[in-house]
């Protein structure tokens, strides 16, 4: 089969308007990365099997590489370059960043998106609660111990709580 | 970068149209729902249709309705996280409700859909990978019809795994299918959408669009799901047992259903379990002996996860933790 012809449409992409043309068998995931060049979200295994490509479509967290980019059009996308405003990162960035809960971070976009669907709903999740958001995304290097961590001091932050990371999350115990 | 096969997207607005170009384009189309299925098979070109038919614009595939006789009606693109927190599902449907809950993991339970789910490609250890893999052992026959079957080399068919969480509990259940056809639409039970074939493992017409499942009004009867696998999340299952038992006013068994999947190319009845089961109650023996029966029909096949042996040796387990579920 020849290459279809290319469709011109305009996403809303972390609240901004980007306008590009692309074949209609493409991937968001291919869309985002090589035409708006938004290469913040990771393609790992591209088979819906590691959930680094998470992005947000109308809030609720889906994987990238398994939508298609026309059905995403007319639609509010978030990804992990919008999670900042400007150089200040948000609290659940800050706290994954203090709490090494980022190793080599091939993971950590995807983990940022999902958590972040899920501290939208829900501002005090249970340890349980956030292991279930997080059952779509691999991560091979932290163990997850300071992933877990850093989304409940994340929340207790976004709750107005003057929190602290434990001793033992940063020295170990 | 894995990526697509080209091909040109149809998104029709009722399900006429969308039956329409699916007869249209024959063996060239397919549908698509969340596409969690269907996208990674493309990718890894098991399938390669030229016209994908997305149903995301149909919107009598979206609804979910309790009947007036008190049967839940599903739309086929309602989403599997829409259902697992859909109140009446938990409080009526628990055993499916759990089910739907095993799936995959709540990012794909995000995009899949139950219509996606009941159809789901039957999976085997060499057909689930890339193209090159599978080019490097000359294929099999599930993709390429003069190639051998590496399980069982010396066999005509193929034996890919049945390994849709919620098929062998809506086998179980009795639900019913609606399917919509060009000559129109019919309903069939569950169990009669599925044949014991990897390759032909429906029974509809390509072009039958599923439509909505029903599930049977709540009453006397109690179903559930059990799945065993080696992840508490992604992972199909390697055995899902499905399991609806029908009880008199005074507990006994009227009725039993029992579905094994991940055992078969369909959700294989475990017909000696059923059997011991009705005109008796539901007693720890009765179960330990119900269970102990479903150890033969347990086909399992060295195509799956874990040890082949192992597998069938825990069925008896499984299914009588099932039936213990539907107390
Ligand atoms: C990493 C991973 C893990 C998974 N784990 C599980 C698991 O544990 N258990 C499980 O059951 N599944 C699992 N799945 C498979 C899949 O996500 C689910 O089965 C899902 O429900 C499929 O639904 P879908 O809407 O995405 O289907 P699609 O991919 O859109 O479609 C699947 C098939 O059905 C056809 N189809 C879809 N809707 C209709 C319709 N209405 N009428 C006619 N034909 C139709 C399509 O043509 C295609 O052949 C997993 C998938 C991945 C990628
Ligand atoms: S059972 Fe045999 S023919 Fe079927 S997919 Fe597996 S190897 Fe191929
Ligand atoms: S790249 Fe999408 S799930 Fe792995
Ligand atoms: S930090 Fe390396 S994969 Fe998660």
């Amino acid at each position: 089969m020849t290459e279809p012809n290319k469709v011109l449409a305009t996403f809303q992409v972390n609240g901004e308007p980007h306008e590009v043309a692309f074949v209609p068998h493409k991937t968001l995931l291919e869309v985002l990365r090589e035409e708006m060049t938004l290469t913040g979200t990771k393609h790992g295994c591209e088979l819906g099997e590691c959930g680094t490509c998470t992005v947000q479509v109308d809030g609720t967290p889906v994987l990238s590489c398994l939508v298609l980019a026309v059905d995403a059009v007319g639609k509010n996308v978030q990804t992990v370059e919008g999670l900042a405003c400007g150089s200040d990162l948000a609290p659940l960035q800050d706290c994954m960043a203090d709490l090494g809960a980022a190793q080599c971070g091939y993971c950590t976009p995807g983990i940022l998106m999902a958590a972040d669907a899920l501290l939208k709903d829900n501002v005090r999740p249970t340890r349980d609660e956030i292991k279930e958001a997080l059952a779509g995304n691999l991560c091979r290097c932290t163990g997850y111990l300071k992933i877990f961590e850093a989304i409940e001091l994340a929340a207790a932050r976004m709750r107005g709580e003057d929190a602290e990371p434990s001793k033992e999350s940063i020295y170990g115990s | 970068m894995l990526r697509l096969p080209p091909f040109t997207y149809h998104t029709p607005k009722n399900a006429v149209d969308a039956v329409r170009i699916a007869k249209e384009y024959g063996r060239e189309a397919m549908y698509v729902a969340g596409g969690t299925d269907l996208y990674p098979n493309m990718k890894r070109r098991h399938q390669t249709p030229a016209q994908v038919i997305s149903l995301r614009d149909v919107p009598e595939l979206h609804s979910m309705e309790v009947l007036e006789d008190g049967r839940l009606q599903i739309g086929a693109m309602v989403t599997l996280t829409t259902l697992e927190f859909y109140p009446h599902l938990k409080a009526h449907y628990a055993g499916f409700a759990h089910a739907v809950r095993e799936i995959s993991t709540p990012l794909l339970r995000n995009m899949g859909t139950i219509g996606g789910n009941l159809l789901l490609d039957t999976r085997c250890s060499y057909y689930d990978q890339s193209h090159e893999w599978r080019e490097s052992i000359d294929f099999c026959m599930k993709s390429k019809a003069d190639a051998i079957c590496w399980v069982a080399p010396g066999s005509p068919r193929c034996w890919a795994v049945q390994s849709s969480d919620s098929v062998p509990i809506i086998c179980a259940m009795e639900a019913e299918i609606e399917l919509a056809g060009v000559d129109g639409m019919r309903t069939i039970k569950g169990d009669d959408l599925y044949q014991d074939d990897g390759i032909q493992y429906l029974t509809k017409k390509p072009e039958e669009l599923l439509t909505k499942i029903t599930l049977p009004a709540p009453g006397n009867w109690k179903a559930s799901y059990l799945k065993l696998r080696r992840r508490d999340t992604y992972d199909f299952p390697v055995l899902g047992v499905g399991a609806c038992l029908w009880f008199a006013a005074d507990g006994t068994i009227e009725k039993a259903n029992v579905r094994l999947g991940g055992a078969g190319s369909y959700a294989m009845p475990a017909t000696k379990t059923e059997e011991l089961l009705v005109g008796k109650k539901l007693t720890d023996e009765l179960i330990a002996e119900a269970g102990a029966a479903a150890m033969k029909p347990a086909r399992t096949m060295d195509n799956t996860d874990l040890d082949v042996y192992w597998r069938k040796k825990v069925a008896p387990i499984y299914v009588a933790r099932a039936l213990k579920a539907c107390r």
